[in-house]
């Protein structure tokens, strides 16, 4: 990695942490203990999936608020505060700068989920006393999470790269909904005639497709993920964010500042 | 090898809320800096100062015309490595401390790792922030974020400086501070490029001035030739209480204040002045040229404009 796309993404980096961004870790670990302790005066087996159930669903939840609410800053806020002029006067080309701010974002998320991973292994260690096999999974899940989160950055950078942060945060919240129900577009295009048809068929392949990406079933009935799939979603995941970012530095490479 | 050679840089701006017209920032602009030189960039507000200096930084882009600096395409991102420029009410990363933007900055202008922290310790050191080095941004006053802004332009000891307003916020001492600093910068055989609006420290500074108004180009010149004693006349001061007739015969303008006189003659008359005042035994206190100055030309400029503007309708 060139040095300044560097020095741009540990800037993010240290603005987040500086910015409080990893206390939302407090708020994860406080809802998966209270989770942990009280499932566990319920039922043994329930128990457990509701962990893995609650701690997945809480990582993407939170990682997903995370990207979106910061990557729709990354750009506008340094337009707004005009921080930029001294980082575009500088040997820095605009798409270094964005390239840069989507590291420091992604960085920061990955290192949310780290320690995020740490806490349902810790809960799920506290109510199965053990681990097993196929536990193995929720590395899996967790990996596609981080993915998941990755498009939802690029996606945040290219919105807020030609509008408001209002809008942008709505756009990139209803593609994260949609894209969670491609599967179910996708089927629903294959029903449709006509026009319909079209235009489903385009809209169920341009969002994210994020149905792709949950694997709590899979968890759930303890059934083994298909190598093909990890490939697969890692492949579409760095496809979409770099056609995202091409975007918005297409975008922000001819835009004036304010 | 001129420093910046502005070729016809032209901006207009789409303004209005639903139906967009163009608005004119800047006429096409041509302009010449030479190397080593200070050069000021006056013009009252509005008048395009700072869309010309973002146009030459790339953060906007011209409707039409283009630019050289350092002999490059001002695009070129080489170019950036050798120039610094202070925005106007500059604003940074308010979660960094002075130091670790500093440090932060020098790393993109790709100043190396053994010479940054030396160039950033004496760049504080410079512009007087030693002592808040560790402090965050976020909790300094506007006069210090426009030193950080200054700061953050000498910093990889650039060829070429841009400032816009480098005296605006700041106190007494430090726009003394300031001035030093460019002359300084001017010692060491820098381009300085500046802006506004505030004449005395253009007189006192530059080599060369441009004035613009609304976008347009008035007037360039040496600071000398622009306010040297053209009309050629000189202020005569003595102490008295009343004007001699035979000074009154000369045509001077008299001014009396308490114990003094001032009048101003033209230059051949002041043999005739003197010898008046010590026919009458008067005591001669200063006979200076008048210079017409900046700030006399400037407004002459600016009149001058508009009512050609106003016989033009
Ligand atoms: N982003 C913009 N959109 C529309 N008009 C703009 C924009 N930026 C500047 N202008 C217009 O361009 C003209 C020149 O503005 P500029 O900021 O260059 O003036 P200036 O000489 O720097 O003034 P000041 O001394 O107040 O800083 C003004 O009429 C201003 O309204
Ligand atoms: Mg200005």
């Amino acid at each position: 990695m060139n040095s300044r796309i560097f020095h741009i993404a540990s800037n993010t980096f240290r603005e987040a942490v500086r910015d409080r961004v990893l206390y939302n870790l407090i708020a994860f670990a406080l809802l998966l203990s209270g989770a942990a302790v009280f499932v566990g005066q319920i039922s043994l087996e329930i128990e457990k999936l509701v962990v893995i159930n609650l701690g997945l669903t809480a990582v993407s939840l939170f990682g997903v608020v995370i990207a979106i609410f910061i990557g729709i800053g990354l750009v506008s806020k340094e337009i707004e505060k005009r921080t930029l002029y001294t980082v575009l006067s500088r040997p820095v080309r605009r798409w270094e700068f964005i390239v840069g701010k989507f590291f420091g974002l992604a960085g920061t998320l990955v290192v949310n989920t780290f320690f995020m991973a740490i806490g349902v292994f810790a809960a799920l260690f506290y109510v199965s006393h053990r681990f097993i096999r196929a536990d193995a999974l929720i590395f899996v899940a967790l990996y596609f999470a981080v993915l998941e989160f990755i498009i939802l950055c690029a996606l945040a950078l290219l919105f807020s790269s030609f509008s408001s942060p209002l809008l942008s945060a709505v756009f990139a919240f209803s593609l994260f909904v949609i894209g969670s129900f491609a599967e179910d577009l996708r089927s629903f295009a294959g029903m449709a005639h006509g026009f319909t048809r079209w235009l489903a068929t385009g809209a169920a392949y341009l969002v994210p497709n994020f149905s792709a990406f949950n694997i709590v079933s899979s968890i759930a009935h303890e059934q083994p993920v298909a190598p093909q799939l990890i490939l697969h979603n890692t492949l579409y995941a760095f496809f979409y964010a770099a056609m995202a970012l091409s975007g918005a530095v297409l975008i922000f490479e001819n835009r004036n500042l304010k | 090898m001129p420093a910046i050679e502005i070729l016809g840089l032209e901006k207009s701006y789409k303004v209005g809320f639903w139906i967009k017209r163009p608005r004119r920032a800047l006429h096409p602009l041509h302009l010449t800096v030479e190397d080593g030189e200070v050069f000021g960039f006056l013009g009252p507000n509005g008048a395009g100062k700072t869309t010309t200096l973002k146009l030459l930084m790339g953060l906007v882009f011209p409707s039409s015309g283009s630019a050289r600096i350092l002999g490059r395409q001002w695009t070129d991102p080489e170019v950036k490595a050798q120039i610094g420029f202070l925005p106007e009410q500059p604003y940074f990363y308010d979660h960094l401390t002075a130091h670790e933007l500093l440090n932060y900055y020098a790393q993109l202008s790709g100043v190396s790792a053994k010479d940054r922290s030396r160039r950033v310790e004496s760049t504080l050191q410079r512009v007087g922030l030693k002592d808040v080095r560790g402090v965050q941004l976020r909790k300094f006053s506007k006069g210090m974020l426009q030193r950080v802004g200054i700061a953050q332009a000498i910093l990889h000891d650039p060829k070429l400086v841009f400032f816009d307003e480098p005296m605006s916020g700041l106190d007494p001492v430090g726009r003394r501070e300031v001035r030093d600093l460019m002359e300084q910068l001017k010692h060491e055989g820098k381009t300085v490029f500046f802006s506004t609006h505030i004449l005395s420290d253009a007189e006192a500074l530059c080599d060369r001035v441009a004035i613009i108004n609304k976008g347009e180009l008035r007037g360039i010149g040496a600071i000398d030739d622009l306010t040297s004693s053209v009309q050629g006349k000189v202020e005569v001061i003595w102490h008295g209480a009343q004007v001699p007739v035979s000074m009154k015969a000369l045509g001077a303008e008299c001014h009396i204040t308490g114990e003094t006189v001032r009048a101003i003659i033209g230059e051949a008359q002041q043999d005739a002045a003197i010898d008046a005042l010590r026919r009458e035994h008067l005591r001669l206190i200063a006979i200076t040229p008048v210079r017409t100055s900046l700030e006399a030309y400037f407004v002459e400029k600016l009149q001058h404009a508009e009512s050609k503007a106003r016989t033009a309708v």
